[in-house]
């Protein structure tokens, strides 16, 4: 407290009450069965638990009100341990509350600061240590211990450097090249141009000889939307239109925000929704980024097909998909 | 034998080997106050053991690769697809390790738990004004904890490699990659080359089992010594003051009281993992980067940071053929750098507006620090609408809103709201300062109307407790600092600008509703 005066004195600390359980025997008696009856109620939990495991096979179902249908054995083991648990809990507890002795005790502080002679005698300790060493008169030693220890520190950052490879060309570019088919994801499949119904909304990938060699890495700059609208519902720049074929538009499937997948489309409003951060691109005029964080359109492919009607992609993406980086040329 | 003597046994076999008598007996004698509040950082601590019996347990069988496999086991609806062994061993955990699904629930329970107990813990810390000298150091060990209780939790759901936690991974993988001229290489470091790479389920597992544990058990244990070293605060009352501890001893009464504790909080987190489902994976099915589920949402830690990404505006910029993404770096990592920042260096800044550089282990009540408590509410404020905006997805299909509305909403909320939420906390406090003074002075209101001889009605009062009349009045009010532009030999200090700062920064944290006085109570008596 500081000096400021207290305008009503300190009544100091109440006097203790005493429990019934102090004074009644009776009333201790019947705590210490309450207690009891706890730890009796958490050992029935155990039991249950055991039960469960061993003789509750793992594909029984029961209904239970509200809850609706459970799963019995994962239920039982998990309200077996619950109880089992709990009761111990609030045994204790009770039985601390009800019988331990409740006494409130009073214990002293005292202030960190050590006393001035204290203080002193540790000021000349140190003092005294940092002059055996010299560190203020063998300015060489100092120096070049600071420099040596300074560059051992690069030896950590240095070992990992092996972490992964330096940021390469694999950045920028994606698997799609000048007459790369589309195909379906996950069938594999070709897709015929006059197949695509208008309205209509595919996942598609580049084809690879080998499905099997596509991994994750590759999906992940890859995936493409290919959204199929009338014609004369565009709304693009002529380089733009261009790049469609006959209604049919692709877009990369990787948000040029954070880089989620662009999962969601709406037909009515034709607009592409992220649903990790509600990033909306507007499909009729390029993926134009209508609402939300993205700060760029979904890059869009240029799309044509082959003699046979087949889709392929014209050029490769003309700037990298997925979410912007240092090194990303505007 | 009698249990005690068996007792005296162990305690002299203790001593003869290691001499600890007299630190032991000091130990067991140690006092700790009592107040609900107190249990919060339990909690805490509670949640820990959990996790780290619970994490151990899922270690046996869970596989940290990314191997490609083909799923064989029992889940009928993912028979035969591929994915990663991460997945198809967390699918094996939940349907054919028995009490494997209980495990995992218990775990990503007890994990939403220890964040939860860890903000309120932090709350109760902040309002009531513990984290004066001498604990700044433990307040910050704190906020450390808090910011590595974030990560690990993140990484944690990370890990089953479902459909859900790799789009986590791919955020966090953009923001990464954001950070101005190092981002690329970090992220190519991070995921040994582009994402998601093969590398980084094993990665993120030793630094979730391994990394982070270990430091939360370095960082647990001091901040422990260090309340046990310093002694714990205490709420103010009758015959409690800045130089004792009142409370009960640790052997019997806290040890059951805090034993039990552990068990009783262990209990609901088994319960809730028997009776709760979360995180049901095998929904999800394995992650792709081409598919996404609508209403994706982090665990609730994570949500104001998802909330302040989804509301940033959509800048970037381009020079010499460079991009900055301003729409990931300002909510992803400036905000919340200054947020933390402000808060661990939040001791420093207060003590620097009162000038006051004293121990402290009385506690405020939050209302008698108008300006601090004010400040609480503003950032609460903050976080919650950030919060909000994080599930506007899920608020919009709950209640038939749309998502541009709830986004702009916020949008103007996060700058409206704090201030606001300011302003009317610190209005409040003051007022229920005022209410404190009213019923010292004129005690407690009855209900009981009386008409008095000339037919005029009044209530009938009645005077509180010494008691409660001492919690009223026993705070002090400091007043502001004195610092004039000119002082004494009127010469002009130097750095007038941060001078002028602190001048009014003290004069609002000193603003406060007179504290009755003894002369005000003389005159009363007289009455």
């Amino acid at each position: 407290m500081s000096n400021e005066l207290q305008p009503i004195k300190d009544p100091g600390l109440p006097a203790h009450v005493h429990r019934k359980t102090d004074t009644d025997p009776k009333a201790a008696a019947r705590a210490e069965r309450q207690v009891a009856t706890m730890f009796g109620i958490s050992a029935l939990g155990t039991l249950l638990l055991i039960f469960s495991y061993i003789f509750v096979p793992d594909d029984l179902f029961i209904f239970i009100p509200i809850m609706g249908s459970q799963n019995a054995h994962q239920l039982g083991l998990g309200l077996g341990m619950a109880i089992a648990l709990f009761f111990i809990g609030i045994g204790a507890i009770h039985w601390a509350k009800t019988l331990m002795p409740d006494q409130e005790v009073v214990m002293q502080r005292h202030e960190f600061r050590s006393s001035d002679e204290d203080r002193a005698a540790f000021v000349a300790t140190v003092k005294e240590g940092a002059a055996g060493a010299g560190l203020g008169r063998r300015s060489l030693i100092k120096r070049s211990l600071g420099a040596a220890l300074g560059l051992s520190a690069l030896t950590p950052v240095l070992l990992l450097r092996d972490l992964g490879p330096l940021p390469g060309p694999e950045q920028k570019t994606t698997n799609w090249k000048a007459g790369t088919y589309l195909v379906s994801d996950p069938s594999n499949r070709r897709i015929k141009a006059s197949d695509l119904e208008v309205g209509s909304v595919a996942q598609v990938l580049p084809e690879f000889e080998d499905p099997k060699e596509r991994h994750l890495d590759d999906i992940a700059k890859d995936a493409l939307l290919l959204i199929r609208l009338r014609p004369s519902e565009f709304n693009l720049e002529p380089d733009r239109l261009a790049m469609t074929h006959e209604g049919i538009i692709a877009f990369s499937k990787i948000c040029s925000h954070m880089g989620c997948a662009v999962a969601l489309y709406e037909q009515t409003t034709k607009h592409l929704l992220c649903p990790c951060h509600q990033s909306t691109f507007d499909v009729t005029r390029a993926a134009k980024v209508i609402f939300g964080p993205a700060a760029r359109p979904l890059p869009q492919l240029d799309i044509t097909v082959d003699a046979e009607g087949y889709l392929i992609a014209r050029k490769p993406f003309s700037e990298p998909v997925g979410p912007s980086f240092w090194g990303r040329e505007k | 034998m009698t249990a005690e003597a068996k007792l005296g046994q162990v305690a002299n076999y203790v001593d003869e080997r290691v001499g600890a008598a007299g630190f032991l007996r000091k130990s067991l004698k140690k006092v700790f106050p009592d107040h609900w509040s107190f249990l919060l950082g339990e909690i805490v601590l509670y949640s820990f053991v959990i996790l780290l019996l619970s994490g151990t347990f899922l270690t046996f069988w869970y596989d940290p690769s990314m191997r490609e496999v083909v799923y064989e086991g029992s889940y009928q609806p993912l028979e035969g697809v591929k994915m990663s062994a991460a997945y198809a061993s967390s699918l094996h955990i939940s349907f054919e390790v028995r009490g494997g699904l209980l495990m995992r629930q218990i775990h990503h329970w007890a994990a939403l738990i220890f964040m939860a107990a860890m903000v309120a813990h932090l709350l109760r810390i902040f309002f009531t004004g513990a984290f004066r000298k001498p604990r700044e150091g433990n307040w910050i060990i704190g906020v450390g904890l808090l910011t590595l209780g974030i990560v690990e939790g993140f990484l944690g759901y990370s890990l089953p490699d479902d459909l859900l936690s790799g789009t986590g991974i791919r955020i966090a993988e953009a923001i990464i990659q954001a950070l101005p001229v190092v981002g690329s290489y970090i992220s190519y470091f991070a995921f040994g080359g582009v994402f998601p790479g093969e590398l980084f389920i094993p990665r993120i597992y030793i630094v979730h089992v391994l990394l982070l544990p270990g430091a939360f058990l370095a960082l647990i244990t001091v901040h422990l010594m260090l309340v046990w070293y310093q002694k714990h605060t205490q709420y103010p009352g009758p015959g409690r003051t800045e130089k004792n501890v009142v409370g009960y001893q640790l052997m019997p009464m806290y040890m059951a009281k805090a034993g039990g504790f552990f068990f009783v909080v262990f209990g609901v987190t088994a319960f809730l993992g028997a009776v709760a489902s979360i995180n049901p994976i095998w929904l999800y099915g394995p992650y792709t980067p081409a598919q996404v589920s609508a209403g994706s949402q982090p665990d609730w830690y994570m949500g104001w940071l998802d909330g302040l990404v989804r509301m940033a505006p959509p800048i970037e910029t381009y020079f010499f053929g460079y991009t900055i993404s301003w729409n990931i770096l300002i909510p992803g990592l400036i905000i919340p750098g200054i947020l933390f920042t402000g808060m661990a260096l939040y001791p420093f800044i207060e003590s620097w507006i009162t000038g006051d550089k004293r121990e402290h282990h009385l506690l405020d009540r939050p209302r008698n620090a108008p300006n601090r408590t004010a400040l609480g509410a503003m950032s609460l404020t903050f976080m919650v609408v950030a919060l909000i905006n994080g599930g506007n997805d899920l608020i919009a299909t709950h209640f038939d809103l749309s998502i541009n509305q709830i986004m702009w909403g916020t949008r103007f909320a996060i700058f409206i709201l704090p201030p606001l939420a300011f302003v009317i906390t610190k209005r409040l406090c003051l007022s229920l300062q005022r209410a404190d003074r009213e019923l010292v002075l004129h005690g407690r209101e009855t209900g009981r109307l009386i008409m008095l001889p000339h037919g005029e009605f009044v209530e009938v009062h009645e005077p509180i407790s010494p008691e409660q009349a001492f919690i009223l009045t026993s705070h002090e009010q400091l007043p502001a600092l004195d610092l004039p532009e000119i002082d004494a030999r009127g010469v002009k200090r130097a750095g007038a600008l941060k001078n002028k700062l602190r001048a009014r920064m003290s004069k609002s944290h000193a603003e406060s509703i007179p504290k009755v006085t003894t002369e005000e109570l003389k005159a009363i008596e007289h009455h």
